[in-house]
């Protein structure tokens, strides 16, 4: 009982305090000074429809790499984390067996799942959708490929090489950047293009599809982890 | 009806998902549910921060033929502001590494207890 009203009382305060800054909140009117000038000069300095795009891969690109980074500090906690016996690895568990259902609507679905994470991450610069969320949709196909096979093994070997190689481009991508045009991750080593087309805005779709890359592997990578450790429960 | 626009409706609703995201960490007695909270209580501050990113009337951040006309690229006051949506993106990462991680817990606490409720993890209880 006591708990309860605490409880309540925590979560009144907090909405008391929400409410206070509810109230202060004034709607705006127009753009602050740095989204101002992405605004204005974006297109002409970056090439890219998505001024999204532009911000998180070009302005913030150092910050991205922040974020990959982050990505993979997880995938290796967790393999570490989940590591298993030698004597588990052997195992195979009894599942159930997956409906007929699933197993063929994952078969059609897949290579399209895939399709569609691939031109979400090539398209980052022109439509609402980048590296990331491409890499997602990816191993949601994964994911589904898991759940239709449950004692599927997924091949670690391609997984890791796909992750090493798109996360040493997305460096090396970088470094050219300082080399050949204005600094770490500058998107003009290559002509910006025609603005709205696939092949423009420089480097993002390059840099974008290592993102989705490694971000799918990633991912999956963890999905595997999470498949082999029920070996030991 | 000054109220019904983007901006607020956004901030009403990250708020409220906010507190129910913090409710269910305070009292749900199961460890999958309470990773459930700390995914609703993220996806609240990303809608929060998004929100005060909103400029009235203003559309999403990208060029193309309904904003701009070619030749003429400066959107500047046609646009909402993109750097919120740029750092929540960044948010969005981040809350999928904490939840994978604390999955990863939750399957090595159950692999302890052979339970998930949380009464039953009382090691450290005197």
């Amino acid at each position: 009982m006591l708990k309860n009203t605490l409880m309540t009382l925590v979560l009144l305060v907090m909405a008391y305090l929400f409410y206070g800054l509810y109230d202060g909140y004034e709607l705006r009117d127009s753009l602050s000074g740095i989204s101002e000038h992405f605004a204005t000069k974006g297109a002409e300095e970056v090439g890219a429809a998505n001024l999204v795009t532009a911000v998180v891969v070009t302005y913030r690109g150092f910050d991205t790499l922040g974020e990959v980074t982050i990505l993979f500090l997880t995938a290796s906690i967790i393999a570490f984390f989940l590591k298993l016996k030698d004597e588990d690895f052997e195992k195979t568990i009894e599942h159930r067996d997956t409906s007929e259902l699933l197993e063929t609507a994952s078969k059609i679905l897949i290579p399209v799942i895939f399709l569609f994470g691939i031109y979400v991450f090539i398209n980052g610069h022109l439509t609402p959708g980048g590296g990331f969320q491409g890499g997602a949709i990816i191993a949601t196909g994964v994911a589904l490929m898991i759940l239709a096979n449950p004692n599927i093994k997924l091949n670690y070997n391609v997984i890791h090489w796909v992750e090493s190689i798109s996360g040493v481009s997305f460096v090396i991508i970088g470094i050219l950047g300082i080399l050949l045009a204005g600094g770490f991750l500058d998107n003009k080593i290559i002509g910006l293009g025609k603005f709205g087309e696939l092949f423009s805005a420089g480097a993002i779709p390059i840099i974008y599809s290592f993102v989705g890359l490694k971000v799918g592997a990633e991912i999956s990578n963890i999905l595997n982890k999470y498949q082999k450790s029920q070996k030991e429960l | 009806m000054e109220f019904i626009n983007l901006g607020n409706i956004g901030l009403i609703i990250g708020f409220l998902l906010i507190i129910v995201g913090f409710w269910g960490v305070l009292t749900q007695k199961n460890i999958i549910k309470i990773i459930i909270g700390f995914s609703i209580l993220n996806t609240g501050i990303n809608l929060l921060i998004v929100s005060l990113g909103y400029v009235k009337g203003k559309t999403a951040p990208i060029i193309d033929a309904t904003i701009a006309t070619e030749g003429n690229y400066n959107v500047a006051d046609k646009i909402v502001d993109p750097v919120p949506q740029a750092l929540v993106l960044t948010a969005i990462v981040i809350g999928f590494g904490i939840t994978a991680l604390m999955l990863a817990y939750a399957m090595k606490l159950y692999k302890a207890k052979k339970s998930l409720e949380i009464n039953k993890f009382n090691d450290l209880k005197w």
